[in-house]
């Protein structure tokens, strides 16, 4: 115990004394919260739309002016030449290209039926699916609208309609920011701690300090101990610092208890941290641990359901993602706070995450040689 | 375990790679109790490797070895507790202050700096005047003084200092010989491995390294004593041509270049007389010649020629 104590007092001393640490700490976490999640927003708005008007009717300009009424597409063209506009795609002025072809009154009311055309371009693959789809519900709109003027009521025979009407679950609103925030602050949680163990110790290594400590009576385990518990720490105050901001700028309360939300970040630091050391034992230059760190964070973050969900994913992609500690930690960090979920509910997460730890410390434990 | 020797080797192999370099051929010798010890090569002979092995951070593939009678396999928990060992790259915390070092590396060994002091004293009072400067902000010399205090800061009963002289001064040089001097009569054995042949002299005893292998280990005065031939040391304009036209001399046993000099050993008896006409009708001038006693550098370039 004597000995964890002076390697505890040694490692925060070294902690304290590096300015650039307490800041990464401090601040890092809340800009990165009160930026990302204005940043990662899903809503696709400002589409530019050029209109190639073949008609110049009545119902053209009506539907023209429906559709930018809607506050998602900007009109940067109008022009009677598709070729005209697509160069505004090629330009990355025009986002989608909708072509009304000639005759679209004449035949909308004579034929019953007309066709349109919409090009879009799908470089941005989220903006190009969202705008697809808007445009086309709102087409969709305005052909129920033409329906109901051109029939005279009674002749007006009402097919089968399904309506649906949708309710958010836990998150009404469909506020972005409430899931996106805990998700972020996972994250944060992560790259704070895998990155400042692994580099902790490798910076042992590297300075040649690691070989001084080799050759004293410390024993292998408090070594690790005093070095996984700063962090640990440090995890804790990151985490804490993170929901508060949560609370102050966005109104987020969690619902669950806050006992389950610490708890299980309690185990989750363990693996993440042993997953820190576990790479330390495999490099040898605080530059190695750096990139290896960064390989398997982009992974972690890509694949840990913050911005893509995880069900959407192909099969060999979900089998991935549940070797992602931050997948279960964005999980349950989401069901804690919105759904208000409690230790029953999160147990499989728990479980698994309880397995990672003992899994990562272990193995690093083994590979961590103090004879070689 | 009471044990003769305070190390002790036997035929120690260390390979490095899946090339199997041996870094380390079959060395064996042993400490004297007390000793100033030193190990005596060029770089990449393999001195770290063996202070390695010795210091429990490397295990050797074969052969055995005992510091203070324990085994450095099995009993190395033993070891640690009763070695210090400074090595040659500066690797205490840069980040911490002298002090805080000193604290650290005491309580690691469940002690305390007040305890061992009076062993540290001439050493640390050196460096007292900077006790809250970081220790990555200090100069050379005083790194090298706070890591000698941290290594000694347990009373160690086998010191190993690894290369400690090399990139300092030859003012601290001195200094720090005349701090090891003083420590073994502390009855700390020491020993410290050097590339500077001329530091040969200050130990009690020596032995030189080259490839991984033993050539020699005995006193210094003893090598020197014992080395076979009357070395004569010639000089003249040119160095270059003159090596070339003393290897074409059919008296000449073997020469080298030797700092300004060029030392000579003679097959049979040295007569200046003909040398000297046989050089001038080479095209060389300014010609001396003078008998000289062998030093350890001599012995060292003999012993690897053999």
């Amino acid at each position: 115990m004597r000995t964890i104590r002076f390697l505890l007092q040694k490692e925060f001393r070294q902690i304290f004394r590096n300015r650039a640490i307490l800041l990464l700490i401090g601040v890092m976490p809340v800009m990165q919260l009160l930026i990302l999640p204005l940043a990662a927003n899903y809503e696709v708005k400002n589409i530019n739309l050029s209109v190639v008007d073949h008609d110049h009717s009545g119902y053209a300009q009506k539907l023209v002016a429906k559709v930018t009424a809607s506050g998602y597409f900007k009109l940067r063209g109008y022009g009677a030449s598709f070729k005209e506009e697509l160069k505004k795609i090629e330009s990355d002025e025009a986002d989608l290209i909708l072509e009304i072809p000639e005759g679209f009154e004449r035949n909308l009311i004579r034929e019953d039926q007309q066709q349109l055309f919409i090009a879009v371009n799908a470089i941005n693959g989220v903006k190009a699916n969202l705008g697809g789809a808007y445009l086309t519900s709102i087409i969709k709109n305005f052909n129920e609208e033409i329906r109901i003027e051109l029939l005279p009521p009674g002749r007006f025979n009402p097919g089968p309609v399904i309506e649906i009407i949708a309710s958010n679950w836990y998150n009404p609103l469909m506020e972005y920011r409430f899931y996106m925030v805990p998700g972020i602050l996972a994250i944060l949680v992560t790259m704070i701690g895998g990155f400042l163990s692994a580099l902790n110790i490798v910076k042992e290594k590297e300075f040649g300090t690691i070989e001084q400590i080799n050759v004293t009576p410390i024993k292998k385990h408090h070594f690790i101990l005093g070095k996984l518990i700063p962090f640990w720490v440090l995890g804790n105050i990151v985490f804490s610092l993170g929901l508060l901001v949560a609370w102050l700028i966005y109104g987020i309360i969690p619902i669950g208890s806050l006992l389950v939300l610490y708890g299980f970040l309690a185990v989750y630091l363990l693996a993440i941290l042993g997953f820190g050391l576990l790479i330390s034992t495999f490099c040898d230059t605080q530059q190695q641990a750096m990139f290896i760190m960064f390989f398997f964070m982009m992974v972690f973050i890509l694949m840990g359901g913050l911005f893509t969900s995880i069900d959407s994913m192909p099969d060999w992609a979900k089998l991935v993602s549940r070797f992602n500690p931050v997948s279960y930690l964005i999980e349950v960090m989401r069901m804690v706070i919105l759904k208000g979920s409690g230790w029953r509910d999160i147990w499989p997460q728990f479980g698994i995450i309880t397995l990672f730890a003992v899994v990562l410390n272990a193995y690093a434990v083994i590979n961590y040689k103090k004879t070689n | 375990m009471e044990s003769l020797y305070a190390i002790e080797l036997r035929k120690i192999t260390k390979t490095y790679g899946k090339e199997k370099q041996v870094a380390v051929d079959e060395v064996s010798f042993h400490v004297n109790k007390g000793e100033l010890f030193g190990l005596i090569g060029p770089d990449g002979a393999g001195k770290t490797s063996i202070f390695r092995i010795l210091t429990t951070l490397l295990l050797a593939e074969q052969g055995e070895a005992w510091v203070e009678g324990f085994e450095v396999r099995h009993e190395y928990r033993e070891i640690r507790k009763i070695a210090g060992y400074m090595p040659g790259k500066f690797s205490l915390y840069p980040d911490l202050t002298v002090a805080e070092n000193l604290n650290f590396f005491a309580t690691v060994f469940d002690t305390t700096v007040a305890e061992n002091y009076e062993l540290i004293k001439d050493i640390y009072i050196q460096i007292e005047p900077f006790k809250d400067r970081r220790a990555g902000k200090l100069s050379g010399g005083m790194k090298q003084k706070l890591a000698l205090c941290c290594a000694l800061i347990h009373r160690p009963r086998v010191l190993f200092l690894d290369e400690p002289t090399t990139g300092v001064d030859p003012v601290s040089r001195k200094e720090f010989w005349e701090m090891l001097k003083k420590l073994k009569m502390q009855g700390i054995t020491i020993i410290v491995s050097t590339p500077y042949m001329d530091e040969a002299s200050l130990c009690d005893r020596i032995a030189l390294i080259q490839y991984g292998k033993i050539l020699s280990v005995d006193t210094a005065e003893n090598m020197v004593k014992n080395y076979p031939e009357q070395l004569y040391a010639v000089k003249s304009n040119q160095m270059y041509l003159l090596l070339k036209s003393l290897r074409k001399y059919p008296e000449v046993l073997d020469c080298y270049a030797f700092g300004e000099y060029a030392h000579v050993a003679f097959k049979n008896a040295f007569e200046a007389a003909p040398l000297e006409a046989y050089l001038r009708k080479e095209g060389l001038s300014e010609i001396e010649m003078k008998a000289v006693e062998a030093s350890i550098e001599d012995c060292f370039i003999k012993l690897l020629k053999s």
